[in-house]
Parts: structure tokens; C-alpha cells; sequence
């Protein structure tokens, strides 16, 4: 099975970029990088939400009891 | 039919039998009849029985491949319907009803002694105590257990996929009632726990009749329900009946679509997510560029010099940030002055139509939201 990102660790990463970027006394260096990763974060996270489209995949057991994952015909 | 009408043309008690049952098969249809149970003995799966009323008995045998249909054993003295052949047993010549079907005249009937049993089991093993799981907030992967022909599969497919596309849906397909269906369906269960990328299951139906959803009243349905490693959603289409699915699982949805509603959010609210992250991003480094500016203009000093030069670079380095961050619709649109109405549900309201008079609502701004309300015509 493909791996799918996952937006809750993403949101997560973002959020805490937001809050160390809000405390006062945050160095100016340490704010200019975390502000550039946020926002490639950001935008990184809207793209794959804009493009992401569902698959459906079914899941068989061949007669030895192995899985595998095939797309769903129709 | 002739009758022996001398001793020396009598007839062998095998031949009477014979041409009895012939006879008794022959004149009466299979019919259903209503009686009280008696006698009821288990031989190896085979039902012997008697019904009766005030007046009169008929000896009964259900055999073990009809028995093993009924949801749940009779009790003594239960009154039920049955459904079978009239006939004589040749070996014993007794008069009896092979029969097939049999249901009780009451309400739920078998159904509910079964559904009470198998719940009393579960409960005396704790099935109903353990912890439920909370569903994840952004499923990866989301394990459907129904029949692939199913309406159920294609609500699910289109909600999920209308709302939360970024999850994949693995189906596993089994059917979902008649003969075998336990056994694929508890199969299909425990193939979630192989599934490692899962990380939220379905398993359900469209709506059926009380018979239809007998499968998912099954004790062992219900405990492979349970070892289910991650949340289950049980939907099973039936507004007025629980199933013993609904009761074990860690939520349940009242049909397919109600379940991948719960299982997903809903993108354009992520979306708008992101696009509040992005403001408290941009204000979070307009503040503390402003808190050095302050600084350099206070101190007036030739030495600072140097950090002014940074600054330079560091305002050049926003602009062209904010430049992408402006690309992050809505944020771009927020600043010109635009806002973004909701309702209390977090629905965007685009029309007129959307607004009531009198309905609160939440207008999303630039910088924050706002508490308003439709005023009345």
C-alpha cells in the first residue's frame, strides 16, 4: 500500500513553527529560517490538498493467504 | 388402492407404512402450522419436538441442516410457527412434521433470544467495557468491510472522496448476509490487522430487514469487531434496530455515508486551516522584524550599522516570502479587504440565500474572526 501524507503530523510541525515563531525573544536568524520552512511547509501541504484525488484499492488474499492491493475495477 | 379383505391376502406392516406415508404426503401440502413447543430434545443437531394446542399434539423433527439456520434454539413452551411436510415414519409409523422453518409468533422472536444471549456473552467478557478508540482527525488509509456491489461501498466512496481525497480506501470485499457471510465477514475483520498503513475501518451496509442484519448480530462478528487494532465505525442502515456491531464498535454512523463523514474532515476547512497558520506565520515575523526596528531607530548608533544591513536583507527576504505567502489564497483575498462568512458548523455561506434572518454567523477576516449576525428584513 502507497504511503498517503499524512496531515496531521504536517499541521502538527506548522503549528509548532507558529507558536516558536510568536515567542518575543525568538533570534532573528532562528525566525528568518523557521518563517521560510513554514511557508514552504504551507504551501507544500495546500498543493497536495488542492491535487489530491481519492483511490480505491481492493484488498485480496491470493489461495496461500498472501494480501495484496489491486485498484478497484469500475 | 385395494384393501386386504382376508387373512390370507394381508398385507406386511412395512407395506401399510409405505402406502400411509404415500398417502398422507400426497393429500397434505407443506403448510405452516402455529403451536405451543414441548418436548424439545437436541440429538447431534436434529430437533425432536412436539407442538401442540389445547386439544391435540403432533410430533415434530427438525433436521440438523435446517436447524443450524435458526438464530436461536427454541425454548419449551415457546409458542412458533413452523413450516413443514406432513408425513408418517415408516420404521415407527408414527404420524410427524419434517420441519424446515420455524420462527416465533412473538415480536423479534428467535432473534431476540439470540441477539440477548450472545449480548449477555460479550458483556460477561467485558466487549462492552473496553476503552473506545477516538477516530484519527486525518485518516491516510481507510479500510472498508462490505460487499463491493453494495450501495454502501458507493456512498462511502463518494463522501470520502468528496470531502477527504487524501485518503486512500481499501476495500475488502465479503458478503453481507445468506449462508457464509459470518465467516467472511469475520475473515474480512481480522485482515484490518495486516493492513499497517489502515488507520481507520468501516464495516457495514446499506439498510436491510431485521433478517438482513442478522449477520452483524452475531456474537462472533461483534468480538472480531473488538480486536479490530484500530477505530471502527459500525454502519449498519437500519435507523431503529442496534446490532451488537453498532454496540461493540468504537463509534457508530446510522448509514455508509453518515460513516465517512465521521471518518474524514473536510478539506476546505484544512484548508482554511493552513490559511490561518499562514497569517500567525507572516505576523509572527512582521513582529519581530518591528521589535528590531525599534531597537536600531532607539540607539541611533553607527555601530548598529552592520545589524541595519541585515535588516535590509532580512525586510528583502519578507517581501519576497510574503510575496508566496500571498499565493496562499485565501490569505491574499483576506487582505484586499474580502471576509469569509461561516455558519456555527464552519460551512461557508456563498450565497444570499445561505443567510437567515436572524442566524449568527462568523465573518473571517484578515487578522481574525468576527461574531455577526443576519439582520431581519
Amino acid at each position: 500500500m502507497p504511503a498517503a501524507p499524512d496531515f496531521g503530523k504536517e499541521l502538527e510541525r506548522l503549528e509548532a513553527i507558529v507558536r516558536q515563531l510568536e515567542t518575543p525573544d525568538i533570534d532573528l536568524d532562528q525566525a528568518l529560517k523557521l518563517f521560510e520552512e513554514g511557508v514552504e511547509r504551507l504551501r507544500a501541504a495546500r498543493d497536495r490538498l488542492g491535487a489530491a484525488q481519492a483511490k480505491v484499492k481492493q484488498v485480496l488474499a491470493d489461495h496461500a493467504g498472501t494480501l495484496k492491493v489491486d485498484d478497484l475495477d469500475g | 388402492m385395494f384393501g386386504a379383505l382376508a387373512p390370507d391376502g394381508a398385507w406386511s406392516v412395512s407395506a401399510v407404512n409405505r402406502r400411509a406415508k404415500a398417502a398422507v404426503e400426497g393429500t397434505l401440502e407443506p403448510m405452516w402450522v402455529e403451536g405451543d413447543m414441548t418436548g424439545l430434545k437436541d440429538f447431534g443437531g436434529n430437533l425432536y419436538f412436539s407442538l401442540r394446542d389445547s386439544q391435540a399434539q403432533i410430533r415434530c423433527v427438525m433436521f440438523r441442516d435446517d436447524a443450524r439456520r435458526l438464530p436461536a434454539t427454541p425454548t419449551e413452551g415457546m409458542k412458533v410457527y413452523a413450516f413443514g411436510r406432513a408425513t408418517i415414519y415408516e420404521k415407527r409409523g408414527e404420524f410427524q412434521l419434517n420441519v424446515a422453518k420455524m420462527m416465533s409468533t412473538e415480536a423479534g422472536g428467535l432473534f431476540r433470544i439470540a441477539f440477548e444471549k450472545a449480548r449477555a456473552a460479550l458483556a460477561k467478557d467485558g466487549v462492552f467495557d473496553r476503552p473506545r478508540k477516538p477516530l484519527p482527525r486525518y485518516p491516510r488509509w481507510i479500510a472498508v468491510v462490505t460487499s463491493v456491489d453494495g450501495a454502501a461501498l458507493r456512498d462511502i466512496m463518494a463522501v470520502a472522496g468528496a470531502r477527504w481525497p487524501v485518503a486512500q480506501i481499501a476495500v475488502i470485499d465479503t458478503r453481507v448476509q445468506g449462508d457464509g457471510a459470518v465467516d467472511e465477514v469475520v475473515r474480512a475483520l481480522q485482515t484490518i490487522t495486516k493492513l499497517t498503513k489502515v488507520d481507520v475501518a468501516i464495516v457495514g451496509r446499506g439498510g436491510g430487514s431485521k433478517e438482513d442484519l442478522q449477520v452483524f448480530n452475531e456474537e462472533r462478528v461483534a468480538r472480531a469487531v473488538a480486536a479490530v487494532p484500530v477505530p471502527v465505525i459500525s454502519a449498519v442502515g437500519h435507523e431503529i434496530d442496534v446490532t451488537l456491531c453498532d454496540l461493540v464498535a468504537d463509534h457508530r454512523a446510522a448509514t455508509p455515508s453518515a460513516a465517512a463523514e465521521m471518518a474524514t474532515p473536510d478539506r476546505d476547512e484544512v484548508m482554511s486551516d493552513l490559511g490561518h497558520l499562514g497569517v500567525r506565520l507572516a505576523q509572527g515575523l512582521a513582529g519581530r522584524v518591528q521589535r528590531m526596528e525599534e531597537r536600531v531607530g532607539r540607539t541611533g548608533d553607527r555601530l548598529v550599522s552592520a545589524v541595519e544591513r541585515r535588516l535590509e536583507v532580512v525586510s528583502y527576504q519578507l517581501s519576497v516570502a510574503s510575496g508566496r505567502l500571498d499565493a496562499l489564497s485565501p490569505l491574499g483575498t483576506l487582505a484586499r479587504g474580502f471576509a469569509v462568512p461561516r455558519d456555527g458548523t464552519g460551512r461557508v455561506l456563498r450565497r444570499a440565500a445561505d443567510f437567515y434572518p436572524g442566524d449568527p454567523f462568523v465573518l473571517r477576516v484578515v487578522d481574525g474572526s468576527v461574531n455577526a449576525r443576519v439582520e431581519k428584513n
